[in-house]
């Protein structure tokens, strides 16, 4: 007990309260600096792995309440039948057990940047040198009229994977032949750019090969969407007819709901009701960060944390990084893949910075696949880099996939291997050993 | 249509030349940078278990002349050649340099 307690005492001070560290704090050198990580998901995780590769001298805590992560890529396919969840599951085994990572398993509840440190639900208080905050998004509760935590059990929005994903997936299978399957869509920005389409088509992709009678109705409060020729193409080659998108000009934009009735309420009182609807709401930065003051309280992009373009640390709050979806990015979508590429360029800018070693010029990738069907894949690609004018998409690289490729079938063919290869190669990158 | 995308891609490649040079008037990014998301798709140190192509073990010229042909619309594929055309000549260079060093 004694030596536990000389131990920490010759520890820097950071890592006061964690006791759990002890075991391994006795054995090795002391960590030159304590990096603590709020959320287990593709930035959250994919930083504190990086942050051990690139400086094991660094210690790292993971506070993440969740033994499992159900990843939101590929939860489509769950809903869509083709997928089970356990396939979309990960753990956090080869972090703490291959990497050295420590993982609180509870929830961080506040951040004190005066003394820098982290208070979780259970009342323990983490100091941090460094912080990366990568919470995603919390839904906006009753941004749509009578959208509530209790209204998502009947209209699932199945925007964060787990219970959400499974119970659209029992409605659907449900349904009787000849149902209608109501989507609301939201505006940018929100999780995911090409996720809503992606989920359109791989639910008609089920009710064609179970259901064929029953139709899709998307209601968008968006004029325009990802990859939207690609997808429109794709539609009406696979599913001609059944499914049908009403843009915002269109009246698409649901601003109320009726729970109990199943029912969307249009902005100018359009009423559609359906056997099972999915709402896609509103988002904005999960409680954590903006409770902490790293979110813009106003304006156009209120709700989510501003970000320098080469360190990804917060422009509100000194020593606090915030990445993945929670941030603004400048052209980088909120995407699991954006996340991941933050996520390594953040732990290269935390260690340099506690290394004393100078900031270098991040350049940041993303790839969105999506599926139409299990065999027609579709991809969006960009390079970015940070300039003065924060973080861009290089021009004459990028783009989206060819609409009239030599061989289509071909072509859409590899990119659905692509898909599941990249998810394979990523989600092992992240939560493999 | 064939002098159409030509020139199209011309275009293209200038503009992306000319976001490369001015991204590199400061120090010339390291190789170990400009490889980071590689492994995004391809796998932990390039090892790609599934159906992407692995990158490991191949040698520098290998994957120079590979990202070079991508870049320049000289063999055929999905997403790659739209990655290739995000970087210049110099940095393609020192990410197969990264690679194949350092990907095993």
């Amino acid at each position: 007990m004694t030596r536990t307690k000389l131990t920490r005492r010759a520890f820097t001070g950071s890592l006061l309260a964690t006791s759990a560290l002890s075991a391994c704090a006795v054995q090795t050198a002391p960590a030159k600096a304590h990096v603590v990580v709020i959320g287990g998901g593709f930035g959250g995780a994919t930083a504190a792995k990086f942050i051990r590769l690139e400086d094991p001298g660094i210690a790292v805590t993971l506070i993440e309440p969740k033994s499992e992560f159900v990843t939101c890529p590929f939860s489509n396919y769950v809903i869509a039948g083709f997928k089970q969840i356990g396939e979309i599951t990960h753990n956090y085994n080869a972090l703490t057990g291959t990497h050295g990572v420590r993982h609180v398993r509870d929830i961080a509840v506040a951040i004190d940047p005066a003394t820098k440190t982290v208070r979780t639900g259970s009342g323990q208080s983490i100091r941090y040198d460094k912080l990366v905050v990568s919470p995603g998004i919390d839904i906006r509760w009753g941004a749509i009229e009578g959208y509530t935590e209790a209204a998502a059990e009947i209209l699932p929005h199945a925007w964060q994977g787990g219970a959400q994903t499974l119970l659209l997936r029992r409605q659907l299978e449900a349904m009787p032949d000849g149902g209608v399957v109501a989507l609301a869509l939201p505006g940018n920005p929100y999780r995911c750019p090409p996720g809503p389409y992606e989920r359109i088509s791989v639910i008609a992709h089920y009710l064609k090969t179970t259901k064929p009678r029953s139709k899709i109705l998307a209601l968008d409060a968006k004029d325009a969407f990802s990859k939207q020729p690609l997808f429109q193409d794709g539609w009406n080659a696979l599913y001609p007819g059944m499914i049908e998108w009403v843009p915002l000009n269109k009246d698409g934009r649901i601003t109320q709901v009726i729970a109990n009735e199943r029912t969307l309420v249009s902005e100018f009182g359009q009423r559609h009701r359906a056997a099972v609807v999915n709402v896609v709401p509103p988002q904005f930065a999960s409680k954590i960060a903006r409770d902490a003051g790293l979110a813009n309280p106003d304006g156009g992009s209120a709700g989510w944390c501003p970000v320098d373009p080469i360190t990804f640390e917060s422009t509100r709050i000194k020593d606090i990084h915030v990445i993945g979806d929670a941030s603004i990015a400048g052209a980088m979508p909120k995407s699991g893949f954006a996340a991941n590429s933050q996520g390594k360029f953040v732990a290269k800018a935390i260690a340099a910075a506690l290394n004393g070693r100078p900031a270098f010029a991040p350049v940041y990738a993303n790839t969105c696949y999506s599926l139409l069907a299990p065999d027609y894949g579709i991809s969006v690609a960009d390079i970015y880099r940070a300039t003065p004018q924060g973080i861009v998409a290089v021009q004459g690289a990028g783009g989206v996939s060819p609409r009239t490729p030599a061989d289509a079938a071909q072509f859409r063919h590899l990119e659905a291997t692509y898909t599941r290869g990249w998810y394979s190669s990523a989600t092992r990158e992240i939560w493999g050993t | 249509m064939r002098s159409v995308i030509a020139t199209a891609a011309f275009v293209a490649s200038l503009l992306a030349g000319a976001a490369a040079a001015q991204a590199q008037q400061a120090a010339p990014i390291p190789g170990s940078v400009l490889a980071a998301t590689c492994s995004g798709c391809h796998g932990p140190a390039g090892r790609s278990v599934a159906e992407i192509p692995p990158i490991n073990g191949r040698t520098e010229q290998q994957l120079l002349s590979a990202m070079l042909d991508f870049k320049n619309d000289r063999r055929p594929a999905t997403v790659m050649n739209r990655h290739a055309k995000g970087f210049s000549d110099d940095e393609l260079a020192a990410i197969a340099r990264e690679i194949s060093a350092n990907w095993r």
